[in-house]
Order: structure tokens, then sequence, then C-alpha cells
């Protein structure tokens, strides 16, 4: 028997398993593309208004590390810059995700085993995981392309456009193969290619943010930082400007040297194990750890504690570079005076800041999701059966549970405000001010991340099986609401759906109560609802 | 007043009827044995009784209260093994232990210490890197280690060697002998039979038989083969003789216990040369009860024809150890 004997019927196993959610994505990626390629087009018609476009983003280093480097007054250039990481992070994350479920999260729960035992070689099982993610990436790309082509833009752009996302993809299937291999959990091993997202946000932002101008002002040359991420690689290609197709080598070399790793790595391991040999701990338990809230926080501390590093850099960093609006007054003030119209006219600075504030409390939500899901994975694999078949009522299990995810949340959007605050004031001069100020205006973004625990909560407690599916498609759409929202031309009602909408842009504008305590409210009731419909439920169901 | 008592119970699983009208009584102080197919509905009873699932129809009583509205206050009073135990994977075997033990509401620790020691389970080690028979310890000491009034064990053997198996069977003595009560779900039917007082069996979802082992076994024939000296006759016309057969020269026949008298007092008139009884073992009683139709196997005795022939039975009993 080889090594790969069974791996097609293992492919068309995973496609089985993951039938929608492949098709999701497979027609989901090009069709927001089409979306917001059509939008683009809608709000920059003329040469003009992309001239204007792109001279900011190239000179606003926001625009750089959040956008990544504009490529020209091309129409497609301005598309690619509007829509390229939104995308590539959706595919990154997806690939993520589709390799560790069919590799670590099939050994994790023994299904690998039950498989390993067939006839099914060594490597089989990740090399069906990985032909089925690429594949998905180079349809998803193919379908990404025509839609680019259907929505004007030319050919060679769009073709190169297409395959730079997709490369991203393809190269985050290598990065996830691995660390499947090294984690004995799928979240760890979906953590740490998570981490490796992140990481690669980071350096393209730093290499485009020290990247240079062009002398016409509408280009980018990127740093050599933007080299190392994966995520900078799709910028190299330049689609629609002058095409550099031998960057598209780079993830398909990566791919190889990842499958290469990855396979080498599983040589090593047994079946199940991680490499890193498991420790022995404590014979007994601590005190603080033998009650629901003990065991929460237990429970929650690593990830709270990577979230908190990274929280902390990324707000010291974002701070820090807020202070770049100051200088831009002075340098170009027409671009200035562009964006503080569309900051609401309240200062640029202080718009930029309310932004920030805005984003971290979407990204914090996804921490609030992540905690409060770890009730459904318990009660999915029986670890909650036993713990509620003890003197722990129901009502106060799920309530330490919401309680140690908001308590989590409420650390750390005090933490992005402060760091923030800390980054501008440390330019400015007064960094202790300004940590006071910007971590009380990131609190004010509580209430929606309230709301956010309430919409977990009621579908853990009316749908428990759709939990992880529906929490976290909710989340998405607040996201793709408050990012695209705008430059789809959404309407307001639309818009009004996401509670992150309601939320004040302190410290653009003043801070208004009665948003806040209506948000509040439907965070109560979305509560109650979700922890009365488990109170009443069967469990495990 | 009976520990647990259900009657007529029914639950759903949206067009399954995983309990059809089920009867349970467990009385104070008994090892109460439950037993039945895969399938037929025993963790869903278990977990009704600890008001895990909500039940659709009848009653539910456990140490006198409602399962479901009561289940906060009953469960400091009992303690559960579940079939299929999982763990909190980062968590050590002790610190799992722990926990359990003190959201139950305490633990006797030296109780813990010596039954950690008697199941030779090391504490240290994450739950995630144990064995199957290894986790099921740590939910076995994990119960036993709180003095309650009902211990309520869903297949607690399932995956334990045989040296553990005969460390669990003291451990449920020692219970007992304490006056707690044990509901044991269980497949392994010289468990059942080593320790239970009474045992219930249930198939699809229904109470097919209840009673002490003697009683069930009762209700089962007796195989008796027999040579004699001269032709016998008029064995077909006794009351309470079945399946009988001649082979080899020898008569093979199955008899109702209550009619056993009867068989011999007509044998012995043929010159009883050889003759074996062998009464029911453990096995035939469950096969009986497990196979063929349910109205066959709760009318025990007067079942027109053994649902399982003997030797099916003995060949199936040789591959069950
Ligand atoms: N959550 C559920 N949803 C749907 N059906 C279920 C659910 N739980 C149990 N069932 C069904 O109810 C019936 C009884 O299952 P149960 O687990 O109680 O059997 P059991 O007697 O414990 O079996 P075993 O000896 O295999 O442990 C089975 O047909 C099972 O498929
Ligand atoms: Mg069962």
């Amino acid at each position: 028997m080889s090594a790969l004997t069974g791996t097609t019927l293992l492919a068309r196993l995973v496609l089985r398993r993951d039938q929608i959610r492949l098709a999701v994505w497979i027609v989901g990626t090009p069709l927001l593309g089409y979306a917001l390629a059509g939008s683009v087009a809608g709000v920059y018609p003329v040469q003009e208004a992309r001239l204007g476009y792109a001279t900011t983003s190239a000179s606003s280093l926001v625009a750089r590390a959040f956008n990544g480097p504009i490529h020209g007054t091309d129409l497609g250039a301005v598309v690619v810059a509007e829509t390229y990481v939104t995308l590539a992070l959706i595919v990154a994350l997806l690939s993520t995700f589709a390799v560790t479920r069919h590799t670590r999260q099939n050994e994790e729960t023994g299904r690998a085993e039950l498989l390993g035992a067939s006839v099914v070689g060594r490597y089989a099982p990740l090399t069906a995981a990985l032909l089925v993610t690429v594949a998905a990436n180079a349809l998803a790309a193919v379908l990404l392309a025509v839609a680019l082509v259907g929505a004007g833009l030319p050919l060679a752009g769009s073709v190169a456009a297409a395959a730079a996302i997709g490369g991203v993809g393809v190269a985050f299937t290598a990065i996830a193969a691995v660390t499947a291999q090294l984690s004995v959990t799928s979240r760890g091993a979906n953590s740490l290619a998570a981490a490796a997202v992140g990481l690669s946000f980071v350096l393209r932002a730093a290499g485009d943010v020290f990247g240079s101008q062009s002398a016409d002002g509408t280009q980018v040359r990127s740093a050599w930082p933007s080299w190392i991420s994966p995520l900078g690689w799709g910028n190299q290609v330049r689609a629609f400007d002058g095409e550099r197709w031998w960057v598209l080598a780079l993830p398909a070399a990566l791919l190889l040297a990842g499958v290469a790793l990855a396979y080498t790595l599983a040589e090593r391991r047994d079946q199940g194990a991680g490499l890193i040999a498991p420790r022995r701990g404590p014979a007994t338990g601590a005190r603080q750890l033998l009650s629901p809230a003990g065991l929460a926080w237990r429970m929650q501390r690593g990830a709270l504690l990577g979230w908190a590093v990274g929280v902390a850099v990324l707000g010291f960093s974002m701070g820090v570079a807020a202070d770049e609006f100051n200088d831009m007054i002075d340098a170009n003030p027409a671009a200035a005076e562009a964006i503080n119209a569309m900051g609401g006219g309240a200062g640029l600075v202080k718009s930029y800041l309310a932004a920030m504030l805005a984003l971290f409390a979407l990204t914090i939500g996804a921490y609030v999701v992540q905690a409060l899901l770890r009730v459904r994975a318990d009660e999915a694999d029986g670890v909650l059966e036993a713990a509620l078949a003890t003197a722990v009522s129901r009502t106060r299990w799920l309530g330490t549970q919401v309680l140690a995810a908001v308590l989590g949340a409420v650390a750390l959007l005090l933490l992005a405000g402060v760091t923030t605050g800390l980054g501008y004031g440390v330019v400015t001069g007064d960094p202790l001010g300004q940590a006071v100020e910007l971590g009380g205006a990131a609190l004010l973004r509580l209430p929606a991340l309230l709301v956010v625990a309430g919409v977990v909560t009621a579908i853990f407690g009316l749908l428990p099986r759709w939990s992880v599916v529906l929490s976290w498609t909710t989340l998405l759409v607040f996201l793709l609401l408050g990012q695209l929202g705008a430059v789809l031309e959404l309407p307001q009602a639309a818009l009004n759906v996401s509670p992150y909408t309601h939320v004040p842009a302190v410290p653009a504008v003043d801070p208004a109560a009665l948003p806040l305590v209506v948000l509040a409210a439907v965070a109560a009731a979305l509560l109650a609802v979700g922890v009365a419909a488990f109170r009443h439920r069967d469990v495990p169901s | 007043m009976p520990v647990i008592s259900i009657t007529n119970l029914v639950k759903k699983f949206g067009v399954i009827r995983a309990l059809d009208g089920l009867d349970l009584h467990v009385e104070q102080g008994e090892v109460h044995g439950f037993l039945g197919p895969n399938g037929s509905g025993k963790s869903t009873t278990i977990r009704i009784l600890l008001g895990l699932l909500r039940r659709d129809s009848g009653d539910a009583q456990v140490l006198g209260a409602d399962p479901w509205r009561d289940a906060v206050r009953l469960h400091r009073r009992l303690a559960y093994v579940p079939g299929d135990v999982s763990l909190w994977p980062n968590l050590t075997g002790g610190q799992a232990i722990d926990l359990l033990g003190q959201l139950r509401g305490g633990l006797d620790r030296r109780r813990r210490d010596e039954l950690l020691h008697r199941f030779d389970l090391d504490p240290t080690r994450r739950c995630r890197t144990y064995s199957k028979g290894n986790r099921q310890k740590v939910a076995i000491v994990a119960a036993f280690s709180s003095p309650v009034e009902l211990y309520v064990l869903d297949e607690p053997t399932s995956g334990l060697d045989p040296l553990m198996e005969a460390v669990f069977q003291d451990e449920v003595r020692r219970i007992k002998e304490a006056g707690s009560t044990v509901l044991l779900s269980s497949h392994v039917l010289a468990e059942v039979e080593a320790l239970c007082d009474r045992v219930s069996i249930i198939r699809e979802g229904r109470t097919v038989e209840s009673g002490t082992l003697a009683e069930l076994r009762h209700l089962t024939r007796t195989a008796v083969t027999v040579e004699t000296a001269r032709p016998v006759s008029g064995l077909d016309a006794l009351p309470g003789v079945h399946n009988l057969h001649e082979a080899d020269g020898r008569i093979h026949l199955e008899v109702d216990p209550a009619h056993l008298d009867e068989l011999l007092g007509q044998l012995i008139r043929f010159g009883v040369r050889a003759l074996t009884s062998t009464p029911p073992t453990l096995e035939q009683l469950f096969l009986r009860h497990y196979g063929g139709d349910p109205a066959a196997a709760t009318t025990g005795a007067d079942a027109p024809a053994a649902s399982v022939p003997a030797a099916d039975a003995q060949a199936l009993q040789g591959g069950a150890r």
C-alpha cells in the first residue's frame, strides 16, 4: 500500500462533507468581487476622480497600511486597492480553516483513526485536504477573473488580480498544512495559522508604509517587508500596472515547500500527536480552578493573552501613525480636506482615531464569538453533559461563560483604546491624557459587543447545531456592512442591521447615551432569550 | 419510597420514539442492572433522570423529586458516570476529578486518593493524553469520591481491563454497603450477575422484563439431554416441553422450570442412563430478550418457541466472551 492510497476516496469525502461551504466560497468571493468592482466604478467613474483617489492613497500611510500600495489611476488599480485586502483575508482564512478541518480536526475527533485503519495511506488525508483546498482556490480565482472582466475591467489585469488573490489562498493552504502538524488541537492549529495571517498583514502593512511614492504621486513601491509576507505578494503582482506574472511563482513555491515540510513532519509524528511532547501537570485542582468561573478563566486565558498582545501592538502602531495626519494637513491641504469631509469634518486625526476604534471593536467581536462558541464545542464533545450533571444550574453555567467573554472584551477594548492613545500621545507629547481619553472612547463600543454576545447566546439556545456557522456569519455580515457598506452604497436600513452602525464615532463626534442604552437593551433581550431557550432544551442536542 | 420511579416514559427525537412507555423502579439500597440492546434507550433514560433531556410524557421521579425541575438540588445527591467520557483536554486527570467533585458540592479527599491508587490512575497526565480506559477511570473516581445517595453509571466499565473490572466491582459493593443506591447500565453480563440485586431489561424504548436474576431465570427454559434404556414416548404430550428431538440415540428438549418435575416423572419409567440438565445461562436469558420479536420475549416461558435456538445461543455466548 502506498502512502497515498485512498487519496481520491478521501477527497470525495471532503467534497461531500463540505459541498455547501465550498460552493459559498467558490461562488461567493467572485460575487463579492463583482459587486465591489461595480460600485468602485460607480464612485470613481472618471480619470480626475481616480487621480485624486490615487494621490491621496499613495500619500496616506494609513491607506497604505490598510489597503496596500496603490498602483496608478486605472480603474482596475482602484478596484484592487479597495478590495484586495478584504478578499485576500477571506480566502486566507477560508483556506486555513478548510485544511485544519480535514486534517487535524479529524485526528482530534478520532475520525482519522477510523479511516487510517482502512485502506488509506499515511499521507492520503493531508493530500486530499490540500487537493480540495487548492482546487477551490483555483476555481474561485477563475470565476473572480470572469467576474472582473464582466465588471468591465481589462482581461490581463483581471486575470492577474484574481490569480494574486488565489495565490494568497494557496500560500495559506501551505502554511495551514504545516500548523496542522504542529498543534494537537484543531483550535491550536487554526490559531497558529491565523497568527501567521496576522503577522503577514503586519509585515505587508509595514512594507507598504515604509515604501516610496513614485514621482507622479500615484504609485507606491513597497519596501522589503512586503516581500516576506504572502499577503504582500498579491500586491507585488501589480495587476493593471504592467503585470509581473513571475511573482505568482512565490505562492506556488511556498506551496511546494509547505507540503514537503508537512509531509516530513507527518512522517515523524504519531497519529493524533503533535510535535510538542505533552507535559505533566498538577495532580490536584487549585481552589481557584474549581468553579464555573475559574474554569472559564482557565479556558480563556491563553486566547485572551494572545489577543491582548496583538491588540496592544496594533493599537500602539496605529496611534503612532495617527500623527501623520497633522503633517498631511500641512503638506497636502486638499487631500486633507477630502478625508476630513469623509470623517464628518470633525478633524482629521479624530476621524482616523474613531475609525481605528471601530475597527478594533469589530475585531474584538471575533474574540467574543470564539470565546462563547466554546460552550457549544463543550456540548458537542460531551463535556457539557458531565458539567450539567453536577450541582450547577444551566443559567449559572451559561451566564458565567457570557460574563467571561464580555469581561475579556472589556479588557481588550480598554487595551486597544489605551495603547492607541499612548502611541498617539507619545508623538504628540501627552501619552497619559490620550490614553485616558481613547480608553474611555473605546469602552463606548462595548454595547455593540454585548449585542454580538447576545446574538451568539440566542443562537446557542435556539439553534444549537447551527451555532458555529450562524455566529460567524452574523459577525461577517456586521464586518462587511461596516467596511464595505459605504463602498457598496447600501441603503441605511441595511447598515442599521449592524450594532456597530449605531455606536457614536467618539472621539470624532460627541458621545450620545441613547443609542448605547438601546443597544444594551437589545443585548439584554437577546441574552435573556438565549438563556431561557437553553434552560428549556435538551442537552446535548 | 423508591429511589427511581419511572412510569410510561416517552421521549421522541423528531420522528424516532427513543422511549416508548418505559417503566423503571429502583429501590433504596439496591444495585439495579439496566440492560438492553444497543439503541434501546438506556442512555436516553439516564439523561432524563439527570434532567439533561426533557421527557415528552410519562412520569419520572428521582429521590422523590422531578429530575427536570429540581435538577440542581438533585445533583448534589447523585453522581454520574457518562457512557462516553469526554473531559477538558487541557486539564490533568486530577484537576478534572477535583473540578467535577467540587461542582457537585465537594468530595472526600481521602477516598479520592485511595481510589486513584486502587484504579492505578496517574492524575498528573493531561486528559487529552489518556486512553479510553483511563478516561473512564477519571469519571469513575470522580463519581465514587463523592459520598452521595445515588450513583448513575452508564456503561462505566467499557474499556476497563479485567483487573480494573474487579476493582470496580469491589467499589460498587462498598458503596452498596454504605447504603447508597446504584443504577448500572451495562453490556457486561458477568458484571451484572456479580453485582445486581435486580435487573430491568428494555427493548425499543420499552421495559420487557424486570426482577431479580432468580426470577428471570424462572421464566426461561432448562435444556435437558437424556439417554434412556428403552425408547421414550409421550413426552410431546407433557406440558411445558419444547423443541423435542432425537439425535445419536439421545433425546434433546427444553422444559419450563415449572414443569421439570412432570418431565422427570415421565422419563424415569424408561430407565434413565444419563441425564444432563443445563439451567439457562444469563446470556441465553438476555439473548431471548434482546433478539427476536418483542412480543415473544415479554411472554417469557409461554412463548410458542424459543426465539433463539439453544445451539445459536451457545455460539453467540462463546463469541461474546
Ligand atoms: N440526540 C438524539 N437525536 C436523535 N436520536 C437520538 C438522540 N439520542 C439518542 N437517539 C436515538 O434514541 C435511541 C436510543 O438511544 P440510546 O443512546 O438511549 O441507546 P442506548 O440504549 O444507550 O444504546 P447503547 O447500548 O448503544 O449505549 C437510538 O435509536 C438513538 O439513535
Ligand atoms: Mg448508551
